[in-house]
C-alpha cells in the first residue's frame, strides 16, 4: 500500500443515506420488555441459576416432606440411641438396602457402640406404608412414604439423635419452619420497608429526616440481645404455632431499616429520572407515577435486597433457636435440631458429630440465597 | 513533502469483543502527521474517533483489541519505532513522555486528592526525572503558559477547587509539561462552556505554534476543526469517509455524509428574518419572576446563603413564535422553563400568564390542581437528554399513549391510533411502535419524546436543550422537525439553549441569561445584527463555525466572558445591583447602567 499522503484528498466510496439511517434501529439487543433482559442476564450467571434451581426445588418438596420422609419427626426408636449413620448398599439383594445394625455398650467407656450386619441387607420398600398416619396437605390421612424402612428393619442414613429419632426425617421436617420464617419474616419487613422508606422518600423534608434518625438508633442496637428480649417475652404456655409467628414478626421487625433505606435512596434517585418529570408534566397524578413509572423501576431493586436479607432470617432464626429462645418443642427446625447437639456438649463434636448435620442445610441454603441474590442484582441493569 | 511525518498510522483496526461476538470499531484507519502541525480527526458518536486516539496510546479499554495496523512514531533522530509493537515499559515512558492525552471530562481526570502541582510534578519526575524545586520552577512556569492567573495557587490547588475552564487548563499544563512531540486531545472542550471553549481552543492553538509540537484534535465539531486543524481525517462507523487538508474538506467536501455534516453544522446566517418590535399576541409571560432556593443544610443547623437561581426575570412568549433562552450552565435558563410550566413554585410576588387558543387569560402562578392539569394538556415540555426522559420498563406505544390516558382521552384503539400518527408525525415508522426506547439512538430517542409531547395536541412546547445530546447532524435534523412542526401545528416555543448559533435559525426572539439574570433581550434579528451587551458579543464571537476564513475573534470573547464586575461600563455591576433592562431599540432591550 502506498504511503498515506496528507496533502491528498482522499474521498471513500461508501454509500451515505440519511433518510434510510433515520429509521435504522440501532440496538436490535436492546428491543425487550425489561424483565426478558433482565432474566437473560441472569440465566448467564450460571452459580445463581443453579442456587435459584436448588432454592425453588426444596421450597417444592416443603408441602409434601410427610410423604418424603422415612419418618415422622416425633417417632422414637429405643433400641438405636445416638446411633450413627446406618450403612447403605446398592444391589445387594435389592435396589437399595440397609445393614441392620445391633447396639452393644462398651463396658470401659460405657459408650453404644453398634455395629453392621453386612451379611444381611434388608431392601428399602418404596411407596409403602409404614408408620402413624399423617394429614396429607391437611385434606386426607395417609400413612404412604415414598421410601419406608425394610420390614423388621430400621433406615437412619444420617443417625439418630439422642432420644432415638431419624436425623434425615428431623431434617426434612426441619425445612419447613427455618425456611419459611425467612420468608414470612422478609414479607413483614418488606410491607414495614416499603411504607416507611416511601413516606421518607415521597415526603422529604423533616419527616425524612425523622425516619433516618429512627433508622440510624434502630441499627446501632446490638441485634442479639434484642432478639433475646423479645423473644424472652412470650409466654411460655403459647403453642409452637404461637410462637413460630412471634419469632418471624421479631425477625421482621429488627430487619425493616436496611429495605426502608433501600427504598427511600431508589424513591429518591428515581423521582430525578426526566422521564417521572415528564409524567409530573403531562398531568399524572401522584399515585399513577408511583404506580406506573416508580414502583416497576424499584421493584426489581427491592426483590434483590429482600433475597439478600431472608438469610440473615434463617440465621437468626437458627441462633435463636440454638440458644433456646426461638421455638419450641414439639416444632422443629434446625436451629432446634443444633440446640439438642448443644445439651450434649463437646460430646456432640467427639462422639456424636452427626448431630451436627443440620449445619449443612442451614449453609447451603443461605449460601444458595446470597448467590441468587447477587445474581438478581448484578443483572437488574440490562442496559450497561 | 519537507517535513518527515511524525506519526505515521497504517490500516488500523480494532476490533471489540472475541469470537463471533467480536465487533470491529475501526476498520483500516491511515494517517499521517507531520511534525508541528495538528490533525483533526472528526465524527460523531460511535465513529470510533475516540478508539483511533486511545488505540495509538494503546489504553483502550479492556475489551478492545487491536487487529491490525502499525502506528510509528519518529524520533528526534529520524528513528522509527512501532508504537503496536513495543513492550508495556517502553510504551509507558512514551506515554506522557513524548504523546500526551488530553480528555474531555477533566474532573474525572485528574485525581481529588492530590493537588495540581502535585500531579503535573509528577509527569515531570517520572519522564524527564526532574523533581524538587527544579520540577517545581517547570510546573509554575507551564501553569503561567497555560493562562493560571496565579500559578503559585494553582500548584498548591485541589482539582475540585478550580473551575471548569481552569481544570482543563491543568489538564494542558499536565500533558504539555514534558514538552511532548505528539498531544492528542480527545473532545478537550465538549463539557466547557462556549466562551470557555474559545479561550481554551485559543491557548491550545498558541501553545502548538509556540512549542512546535504536534496535534491530534478529536472532536465532533467542525467549528473546532476550522480553527485549529491543518487536515482533516472524517471518520463514520469506523472508517475514513474523507481526508486532507481543512480547506479543501470545508469548501469542497465530496462525500455526502461529510457535505451533510457542514450543513448540518449551525451558524448565524448572513440575514435573518423575523418579527421585530413587542410581542403582539402572547401565549404566555412572566413579570418579577425569581427563584431563590434554600442553602443546604449542614451539621446541626447551619444553613449556607440562600442561593438566587432567578432574578426579576420578565419574558414573553408570542403565539407562533419562538423565543429562545440562551445561558451558559448555571445562568438559571432551565430554572425559568421549569417556574413558567409551574413544575417548581417562583418566589411569592411573580406573575405568570397564560392565554391559550380560547381566549381566556390563566394566571399560572396561583392555579389550582385541577385548572393545572388543563393547563399541561396545554404546554408541554421536551428534555434535553433523551436517555433518561423516557421509562426503560414501557414500549414506545405505551409512552405516546400515556399522556392521553392520563387525561382520559379516546378509546384504546383510538389511543393506538393517535400514536401510529404522531410516530409519522415526527419521521419514524409507525412500525416502531412495539419497540423499547433503549434499541433506538439518541436522535430516534429525541422524536419519540417530541411525539410525546405532541400527543396531547399542545399550544406551546418547552425545549429544554433538547439538541446538546445529540449529534450535529442529528441535531440539525431535530431543529428542522421542530421547525416543521412549529408550522404546521401552530405551535409557540420556548427554547433553552446554551448555544446561541442552535437558535439562530429557530428563534424569533432571544433571551440572553447569565446569573439568574436577562442581560439582553431582543427579536433575533436585531440582537445578531446589532448585539449590545459584551457579554452576547462573546457569545456571538466564541462559537466556532465551520469556515477557515472566520476564526474566533478572543478580544470579543474576552470582553464579556468574564464575571459581571469586568464588563466594561455602563454594562458591569458588582453583586446583586444589576442594572436595570433599557429598550434601546424598540423590542431591544440591554441591562445597562443608563
Amino acid at each position: 500500500m502506498a504511503p498515506h499522503d496528507p496533502d491528498a484528498h482522499y474521498v471513500s466510496d461508501s454509500p451515505y443515506d440519511p433518510e434510510a439511517e433515520r429509521q435504522l434501529i440501532e440496538r436490535k439487543d436492546l428491543d425487550y420488555a425489561t424483565w426478558v433482559l433482565v432474566w437473560r442476564r441472569f440465566l448467564k450467571n450460571r452459580l445463581a441459576v443453579l442456587s435459584g434451581i436448588f432454592l425453588l426445588a426444596i421450597y417444592i418438596q416443603l408441602p409434601f416432606i410427610d410423604f418424603l420422609s422415612p419418618y415422622s419427626h416425633t417417632v422414637r426408636d429405643d433400641d438405636h440411641l445416638n446411633a450413627p449413620p446406618q450403612p447403605v448398599g446398592i444391589f445387594d439383594g435389592g435396589f437399595i438396602v440397609t445393614y441392620p445394625m445391633t447396639e452393644t455398650l462398651d463396658m470401659q467407656t460405657l459408650q453404644r457402640v453398634y455395629t453392621a450386619d453386612y451379611d444381611n441387607p434388608q431392601p428399602l420398600r418404596w411407596f409403602a406404608s409404614c408408620g402413624a398416619p399423617y394429614s396429607f396437605l391437611g385434606i386426607w390421612e395417609s400413612d404412604n412414604h415414598l421410601v419406608c424402612p425394610p420390614e423388621g428393619g430400621t433406615f437412619y442414613p444420617f443417625g439418630t439423635d439422642r432420644l432415638g429419632r431419624d436425623m434425615l426425617s428431623r431434617l426434612m421436617h426441619s425445612a419447613r419452619l427455618s425456611l419459611t420464617i425467612g420468608l414470612i419474616g422478609v414479607a413483614i419487613s418488606f410491607a414495614i420497608g416499603m411504607v416507611v422508606g416511601g413516606i421518607a422518600g415521597y415526603f422529604g423534608g423533616w419527616v425524612d429526616a425523622i425516619v433516618q434518625r429512627a433508622i440510624e438508633v434502630i441499627r446501632s442496637l446490638p441485634e442479639l440481645p434484642i432478639w433475646l428480649a423479645l423473644s424472652a417475652a412470650i409466654p411460655a404456655h403459647w403453642g409452637p404455632e404461637a410462637v413460630f409467628f412471634v419469632i418471624s414478626i421479631i425477625l421482621g421487625l429488627l430487619d425493616w431499616p436496611g429495605l426502608a433505606r433501600a427504598v427511600r435512596s431508589k424513591f429518591l434517585a428515581l423521582r430525578e429520572e426526566e422521564y417521572v418529570r415528564a409524567a409530573e408534566l403531562m398531568g399524572a397524578s401522584t399515585a399513577r407515577i408511583i404506580a406506573a413509572h416508580m414502583m416497576p423501576n424499584f421493584m426489581s431493586h427491592l426483590v434483590a435486597s429482600a433475597t439478600l436479607s431472608i438469610p440473615a432470617m434463617i440465621l437468626g432464626e437458627t441462633a435463636l433457636s440454638f440458644l433456646g429462645l426461638g421455638l419450641r418443642p414439639p416444632a422443629v427446625s434446625w436451629g432446634l435440631m443444633l440446640n439438642d447437639a448443644l445439651t450434649l456438649g463437646q460430646g456432640a463434636i467427639t462422639i456424636t458429630p452427626w448431630v451436627l448435620w443440620p449445619l449443612a442445610p442451614v449453609i447451603l441454603v443461605v449460601l444458595a440465597y446470597n448467590f441468587l441474590g447477587d445474581g438478581i442484582r448484578d443483572a437488574l441493569d440490562p442496559y450497561s | 513533502m519537507r517535513v518527515t511525518p511524525l506519526l505515521r498510522v497504517e490500516g488500523l483496526s480494532v476490533c471489540f469483543g472475541a469470537g463471533a461476538g467480536a465487533m470491529e470499531v475501526v476498520k483500516g484507519v491511515d494517517l499521517t502527521l507531520r511534525r508541528g502541525e495538528s490533525l483533526a480527526i472528526v465524527g460523531e458518536s460511535g465513529s470510533g474517533k475516540t478508539v483511533t486516539g486511545k488505540a495509538i496510546l494503546r489504553i483502550l479499554p479492556r475489551a478492545a483489541r487491536i487487529t491490525a495496523g502499525r502506528a510509528v512514531l519518529t524520533g528526534a533522530g529520524g528513528k522509527e519505532v512501532d508504537l503496536f509493537g513495543l513492550s508495556e515499559p517502553r510504551m509507558r515512558a512514551i506515554r506522557g513522555g513524548r504523546i500526551a492525552m488530553i480528555f474531555q471530562e477533566p474532573m474525572s481526570s485528574l485525581s481529588p486528592l492530590h493537588t495540581v502541582g502535585n500531579q503535573v510534578a509528577e509527569a515531570l519526575r517520572l519522564h524527564r526525572k526532574k523533581s524538587g524545586a527544579e520540577g517545581r520552577r517547570i510546573c509554575l512556569e507551564t501553569f503561567a503558559e497555560v493562562g493560571f492567573p496565579d500559578p503559585e495557587r494553582a500548584w498548591s490547588a485541589y482539582p475540585f477547587e478550580l473551575s471548569g475552564g481552569l481544570r482543563q487548563r491543568a489538564m494542558i499544563a499536565m500533558a504539555m509539561v514534558c514538552r511532548p512531540d505528539l498531544v492528542i486531545a480527545d473532545e478537550p472542550t465538549t463539557a466547557l462552556d462556549v466562551t470557555t471553549q474559545a479561550q481554551v481552543l485559543d491557548l491550545m492553538r498558541r501553545l502548538q505554534t509556540g512549542t512546535g509540537m504536534s496535534m491530534i484534535m478529536i472532536t465532533h465539531d467542525l467549528g473546532v476543526v476550522a480553527n485549529m486543524a491543518d487536515s482533516v481525517l472524517v471518520m463514520r462507523r469506523g472508517e475514513v469517509v474523507e481526508s486532507g487538508p481543512t480547506r479543501v474538506i470545508l469548501t469542497d467536501p465530496g462525500h455526502g455524509y461529510t457535505r451533510a455534516l457542514i450543513a448540518a453544522a449551525p451558524k448565524i446566517p448572513e440575514c435573518m428574518s423575523g418579527g421585530l418590535g413587542e410581542v403582539r399576541d402572547p401565549i404566555l409571560w412572566a413579570r418579577n419572576l425569581s427563584k431563590t432556593y434554600p442553602g443546604r443544610i449542614s451539621g446541626l443547623g447551619k444553613q449556607a446563603a440562600p442561593v438566587q437561581a432567578v432574578q426579576d426575570v420578565e419574558i414573553v412568549i408570542g403565539r407562533g413564535e419562538t423565543l429562545a433562552v440562551v445561558g451558559e450552565s448555571g445562568s438559571g435558563k432551565s430554572t425559568v422553563a421549569r417556574l413558567l410550566l409551574r413544575a417548581e413554585d417562583p418566589d411569592p410576588g411573580a406573575e405568570i400568564g397564560f392565554r391559550g387558543r380560547d381566549g381566556e387569560t390563566q394566571d399560572v402562578a396561583t392555579m389550582t390542581r385541577a385548572r393545572l392539569k388543563a393547563f399541561r394538556r396545554r404546554v408541554q415540555i421536551v428534555f434535553q437528554d433523551p436517555y433518561s426522559s423516557l421509562s426503560p420498563r414501557m414500549s414506545v406505544l405505551d409512552i405516546l399513549t400515556e399522556p392521553l390516558e392520563v387525561h382520559g382521552l379516546g378509546t384504546r384503539a383510538e389511543r393506538r391510533q393517535r400514536a401510529a400518527e404522531l410516530m409519522e408525525k415526527v419521521g419514524l415508522s409507525p412500525a416502531h411502535l412495539g419497540r423499547f426506547p433503549h434499541a433506538f439512538s439518541g436522535g430516534q430517542r429525541q422524536r419519540i419524546c417530541i411525539a410525546r409531547a405532541l400527543a396531547l395536541d399542545p399550544e406551546m412546547i418547552v425545549c429544554d436543550e433538547p439538541t446538546s445530546a445529540l449529534d450535529v447532524s442529528v441535531q440539525a435534523q431535530v431543529l428542522d422537525l421542530l421547525k416543521g412542526l412549529r408550522k404546521e401545528m401552530g405551535l409557540s416555543y420556548l427554547f433553552i439553549s446554551h448555544d446561541l448559533t442552535v437558535v439562530a435559525e429557530l428563534a424569533d426572539r432571544v433571551a440572553v441569561m447569565r446569573r439568574g439574570r436577562i442581560v439582553e433581550q431582543a427579536p433575533a434579528k436585531l440582537l445578531f445584527e446589532n448585539p449590545r451587551h459584551p457579554y452576547t458579543i462573546a457569545l456571538i464571537a466564541a462559537s466556532p463555525e465551520p469556515d477557515v476564513n472566520r476564526r474566533l475573534d478572543l478580544a470579543a470573547v474576552a470582553r464579556g466572558a468574564g464575571d459581571p464586575e469586568c464588563w466594561p461600563e455602563p454594562f458591569g455591576y458588582r453583586g446583586h445591583q444589576a442594572p436595570p433592562l433599557h429598550e434601546i431599540e424598540p423590542g431591544h432591550y440591554v441591562s445597562c447602567a443608563a
